[in-house]
């Protein structure tokens, strides 16, 4: 059989997409009224665990676009054991993210030390004024919600104790 | 006019041929827009198009106009203001005058034109001007190499497309298009009078080089390099907005319908439906009614026409500019004066 010439066969997939759209619809979905999930792990948004941070700032030193905003106090917490000294630990007083400069690299997740930050899927969440894409602690910690629970470990692998 | 018994004033006459004018011009714009545009390239690409505005997002262009209509009517600094502003009406009204001619009706035309053929292609080119002076007075480099390489192409491809024409002139033996329409409908194959005698049979060549030419003209893919997006912006349009780029716009695809109008006249039988159908002999026996089905039988053939131009249009890549002249000037040009010849040796050896 002579070979098709590429300008008729692209006539004809083109051709084919519309028949095949028309018959059996498209591969695009009307999105407000219609909606996708994502991917499990998909890297909607960044959700923050707050009991986990200590206010270390390796997240906002390592974020490329300054976009966290962290403000932290030492404070006494009551020793861990009976007649022991009070411990003094870091208190998150403020955490923000500013959404408008991340650029979803999740470099402030990797190198967070405590797992406090994690990646959620969650993607709805544009609003109409640019200032007010600044989420703060709690709203963050609201996403922790739809973060996906941790992957199984590999076999073998050493437990955290 | 329109073949009513009722005599009209000279004044009604005018307003009715403005009133004719603007709905052949805008009617088939809108529903290649729609139609083409929005739907078929949407499906072409497995998606929708627009659904939200009206069933099915019928009514998605009015809403665009609507939006356009408001943006404020910006001209650049550096820009020749005057010559700026004129340039999207001179492409408008060129395709307003190039529909004067087009016949829809034994007697549904704006003018019966004698040399119908010659007008319609001088004025085609008429937006060439427009255009080259709309890259020229935006006083931006963007728009300046596209209106440039507007003006090459539109000018290269002036050639062909007349080229094209005289091969059904020929055979016509006439430039009205009235004349034109009639002579394909009159004809006969071989003494078979069934499909009358379209020219497209044996114009074929004609007609590829025409339909070429035409996706040329309109600077559609995969000859548009005066808009390249990726390189040019928007290439002459880069620096309108509003309802300028608006005019451009409707421009685009408002002579597209035209060009199909024209094309369908020339090689597709126009408006005419087979003369021997109903025992008609020429133009005097058409009946009435005929002006009511022969726009809506040109409708039709400029959908088809129209499909094909957009068809290619969303599959083609786009040509490189050397490519694109070396097309012009080395391929269709050659091709179109043997056609001609061809054409002229049979009409004078049979």
């Amino acid at each position: 059989m002579p070979k098709v010439p590429g300008l008729i066969k692209g006539l004809g997939v083109t051709f084919g997409t519309l028949v095949r759209t028309a018959k059996e619809g498209a591969n695009t979905v009307q999105y407000p009224h219609e909606k996708e999930a994502p991917p499990i792990r998909a890297r909607g948004v960044i959700a923050l665990r707050e009991d986990n941070c200590t206010a270390c700032m390796l997240c906002a030193r390592s974020c490329p676009d300054w976009c966290i905003y962290i403000e932290g106090h030492k404070q006494l917490a009551p020793p861990r054991r009976a007649g022991g000294k009070p411990r003094q630990v870091n208190h998150l007083d403020r955490f923000d993210i500013d959404y408008a400069l991340c650029m979803y690299c999740g470099i402030c997740v990797e190198v967070c030390p405590f797992d406090a930050l994690f990646w959620s899927p969650e993607y709805e969440y544009s609003e109409p004024r640019i200032a007010d894409l600044l989420h703060d602690k709690d709203k963050l910690g609201e996403w922790m919600e739809t973060v996906p629970e941790a992957p199984e470990l590999e076999a073998g692998a050493e437990k955290k104790k | 006019m329109l073949g009513l018994a009722i005599e009209i004033p000279y004044w009604g006459q005018s307003l009715l041929r403005v009133l004719g004018g603007i709905v052949a011009v805008l009617l088939p714009a809108g529903t290649i827009v729609y139609l083409f545009l929005f739907k078929m390239m949407s499906f072409m690409q497995s998606r929708l198009g627009p659904m939200e505005a009206g069933p099915y997002g019928s009514m998605q262009l009015f809403a665009e106009v609507g939006k356009w209509l408001q943006k404020e009517d910006i001209a650049p600094e550096a820009a020749d203001v005057r010559i700026f502003k004129m340039a999207p009406i001179i492409v408008l009204v060129s395709t307003f005058l190039l529909v004067a001619v087009v016949p829809f009706g034994p007697d549904a035309y704006f003018t019966n034109f004698e040399v119908g053929v010659f007008y319609a292609l001088a004025v085609g080119s008429v937006s060439v001007i427009g255009i080259l002076i709309a890259g020229w007075a935006s006083a931006n480099k963007y728009s300046l190499l596209g209106g440039l390489r507007a003006a090459g192409q539109l000018i290269a491809y002036e050639l062909p497309m007349v080229l094209a024409v005289v091969g059904v002139v020929i055979q016509a033996g006439t430039m009205n298009l009235q004349g034109i329409v009639v002579a394909q409908n009159t004809g006969e194959i071989f003494g078979f009078a069934g499909i009358g005698f379209p020219f497209v049979i044996t114009q074929f060549v004609g007609f590829i080089i025409f339909m070429i030419a035409v996706q040329a003209e309109l600077t559609q893919a995969p000859f548009d390099m005066p808009i390249a997006e990726s390189e040019l912006v928007s290439g002459y349009m880069t620096e309108y907005s509003g309802f300028r780029f608006l005019m451009f716009f409707i421009g685009e695809f408002a002579t597209a319908g035209v060009f199909a109008f024209i094309a369908s006249v020339l090689f597709l039988g126009g408006w005419g439906i087979p003369f021997a159908w109903f025992g008609w002999e020429g133009l005097a026996d058409v009946p009435n009614w005929m002006n009511v089905a022969g726009p809506l039988i040109m409708f039709a053939k400029m959908l088809l026409l129209t499909f094909i131009i957009m068809w290619v249009r969303f599959s083609y890549p786009r040509f490189r500019e050397d490519q694109l002249q070396t097309f012009a000037w080395k391929i269709l040009i050659p091709v179109s004066l043997l056609n001609i010849a061809v054409t002229a040796i049979i009409k004078v050896a049979v």
